[in-house]
């Protein structure tokens, strides 16, 4: 199956530039996730589900509330070398407040079954987009690798 | 995007892109290339740099280095000084990888007694310097001596026998910015970096061992003081940052900086990604404090890595690395902002200097070198791609024009999803050993993606320096052995 998202040459020399897309926020966010992953992992299903970390970030505009998520896994890439997919992702709005809810599922990385690709240092707010699209939902990400 | 059509030749090295070019420039943009590296530049530079021109309080020009391509926020090889009573401070002209930089050590080995052991000491570097994803390093911190450690700078190392007293003076700033202050950094960012000392990270980040050949020796007197004597010498030269550290204290900063920078500070600007805050407010003050813990970070994990070598070197040729001639050339920063004392304007001055994948290049006889580069000008170490070479480079005094900065390596000329798509991994790992150049990767597809044709030529770019007059050619290096993170 071909993945919801896909990398972008023409932008951001050093870095690595996706779009990611999905018929809701949700699926859109979930597939921004995985290609947070996927920038480092070559195959994201190499990563199995035998940990989970609760992720709960909020922000005052969506774009950012993406920030937010994609920095968690940021985060646990180094605090717990933990590479996590995510689920059961929920974001709710409250007065132009956002709020979004998952869980991460995944496990240490272990270099002999997961094909590492380049260690994401941060999520970068250049290009950072979330925006409605006539079939759904479309956000574009740069990553700092 | 094509060269903007209002930009003014000043020399055939220096291009400016005036005021009237957007609203809300405050002084001229200026890039340092020669024409056909300008004409090469990448989509987004002049739109970053004349950018970065819009910052409050920037005094002088924007400043892009010949190795200059788009980054986020300010372009990669981007400079802006800003006076600090009146001016910002930006993390996103410093870089999420606060204080990436190199280091150069040299040996007293000519390159034919290395060659019968350039494998051995390729891999056994490899497994004494961890590099690639989320990986743990070699020195065991608690997070408190981890917060002594960021406060102290390459020191703490040094105390703790990873390195010699001598390396300190020999690294930029000391190896230790003052005033780092571990209460302004977060828990997630302690969380993030305290096992990581001593790790090489991935990306565009390696371990070369390397050879100045005679031929590529441009002026030997300085080559002599910089430690470059014999015929076919090996050096050793990296390249690496702070870390998940320091990540993690620019994207913290940056979530606060976007907040006051709307509501309190009411600062507009063309991209969010050079959120900023007045350098004298309390987030701009919480954010350089912090930030100097991470460019200390750096200093001690390129002095963790530095000893690595040295014991390795050691181990293998059966003798200590003092014998082995292993003192370390110089230490320089790449991604910082530092209050420097300038001349502007015919007075001296204080600035708060951002560089961000650029070099300071201090001239002969200016205060903060060491007193054997006190006549050469301060050795400047520049990363081409890992199958082109090298330079190691001296500052010059007519490189006041960009407050003392030079390139800081070849600079990517392809994105990294480009070159991923054109060169496989392992196939180029053969070629380059074919060509003399033995690498071991932590990725293949990392490896693909530093593929030398990824770079601009690095010759072309280090020549534009020394015609700029921002540096000077010292030796070339040509790359026999690397670690690729």
């Amino acid at each position: 199956m071909t993945p919801p998202y896909r990398y972008l040459e023409e932008i951001a020399t050093a870095d690595v530039a996706f779009e990611a897309w999905g018929a809701t926020k949700e699926e859109t966010f979930l597939a921004a996730a995985d290609a947070t992953l996927n920038t480092m992992v070559e195959e994201i299903g190499t990563v199995a589900p035998r940990e989970h970390r609760e992720i709960s970030v909020a922000a005052d505009a969506l774009d950012l509330l993406l920030f937010e998520l994609l920095q968690e896994l940021v985060y646990h890439k180094d605090a717990g070398r933990l590479l996590l997919r995510v689920r059961e992702l929920r974001i709710e709005e409250t007065g132009g407040e956002y709020r979004l809810r998952a869980e991460g599922w995944g496990e240490t990385i272990d270099p002999d079954r997961h094909g590492l690709l380049a260690d994401v240092k941060a999520v970068t707010l250049h290009r950072l987009s979330v925006e409605k699209t006539p079939s759904g939902w479309r956000a574009v990400v740069v990553l700092d690798v | 995007m094509p060269v903007p059509s209002d930009v003014v030749r000043i020399s055939d090295t220096v291009w400016e892109i005036p005021v009237s070019h957007k609203p809300g420039m405050l002084v001229p943009a200026r890039i340092f290339a020669t024409e056909s590296l300008l004409s090469a530049f990448d989509d987004g530079v002049f739109e970053q740099i004349t950018n970065v021109a819009t910052l409050p309080g920037i005094v002088g020009h924007a400043c892009c280095m010949p190795d200059g391509h788009w980054g986020y926020g300010f372009p990669i090889g981007g400079l802006a000084a800003m006076d600090p009573d009146r001016g910002v401070i930006s993390p996103g002209g410093i870089g999420f990888d606060i204080n990436c930089g190199m280091r150069l050590c040299l040996t007293n080995l000519g390159y034919e007694e290395v060659k019968p052991r350039l494998r051995l000491l390729v891999d056994r570097i490899a497994g004494r310097v961890p590099a690639g994803v989320g990986v743990e390093g070699t020195v065991r911190a608690s997070r408190d001596e981890f917060r002594e450690a960021v406060e102290q700078g390459a020191r703490w190392a040094v105390k703790r026998g990873y390195g010699w007293k001598e390396d300190l003076e020999r690294t930029e700033e000391g190896g230790c910015l003052p005033g780092a202050d571990a209460s302004r950094v977060s828990e997630k960012a302690i969380d993030r970096g305290y096992r990581q000392i001593g790790t090489l990270g991935s990306g565009n980040h390696y371990l070369e061992i390397q050879v100045a050949k005679a031929e590529n020796v441009f002026d030997p007197d300085t080559a002599r003081t910089f430690g470059i004597v014999l015929p076919d010498q090996v050096v050793v030269m990296f390249h690496c940052g702070s870390r998940g550290f320091g990540h993690q204290v620019a994207t913290d900063y940056l979530r606060v900086f976007l907040a006051a920078m709307r509501a309190k500070y009411r600062i507009h600007l063309p991209d969010r990604e050079l959120a900023c805050a007045p350098f004298l407010s309390p987030e701009g003050q919480d954010y350089f404090a912090a930030m100097k813990c991470a460019v200390n970070m750096s200093f001690v994990n390129r002095q963790v890595i530095l000893h690595r070598i040295r014991e390795v070197f050691s181990e293998i040729f059966g003798k200590d690395p003092k014998d082995l001639g292993m003192r370390q050339v110089y230490d320089v920063a790449h991604n910082t902002a530092k209050i420097e004392r300038h001349v502007f304007e015919g007075k001296p001055r204080e600035l708060l200097v951002h560089r961000k994948g650029a070099t300071r290049a201090f001239g002969p006889g200016m205060p903060g070198l060491p007193d054997v580069y006190r006549k050469t000008g301060q050795p400047v170490i520049l990363g081409g791609s890992m199958e082109t070479g090298s330079y190691l480079l001296a500052g010059v005094g007519t490189g006041d024009r960009t407050f003392f900065t030079t390139a800081h390596g070849s600079g990517r000329a392809m994105s990294r999803t480009a070159a991923r798509k054109r060169y496989r991994g392992r196939q180029l790992q053969e070629q380059m050993e074919e060509r003399g150049i033995y690498v071991r990767t932590a990725s293949w597809s990392g490896l693909a993606e530093e593929a030398g044709p990824a770079y601009k030529n690095v010759d072309d770019v280090v020549e534009a320096t020394e015609r700029a007059g921002l540096s000077r050619r010292v030796v070339r290096l040509l790359p026999v052995g690397n670690v690729k993170g």
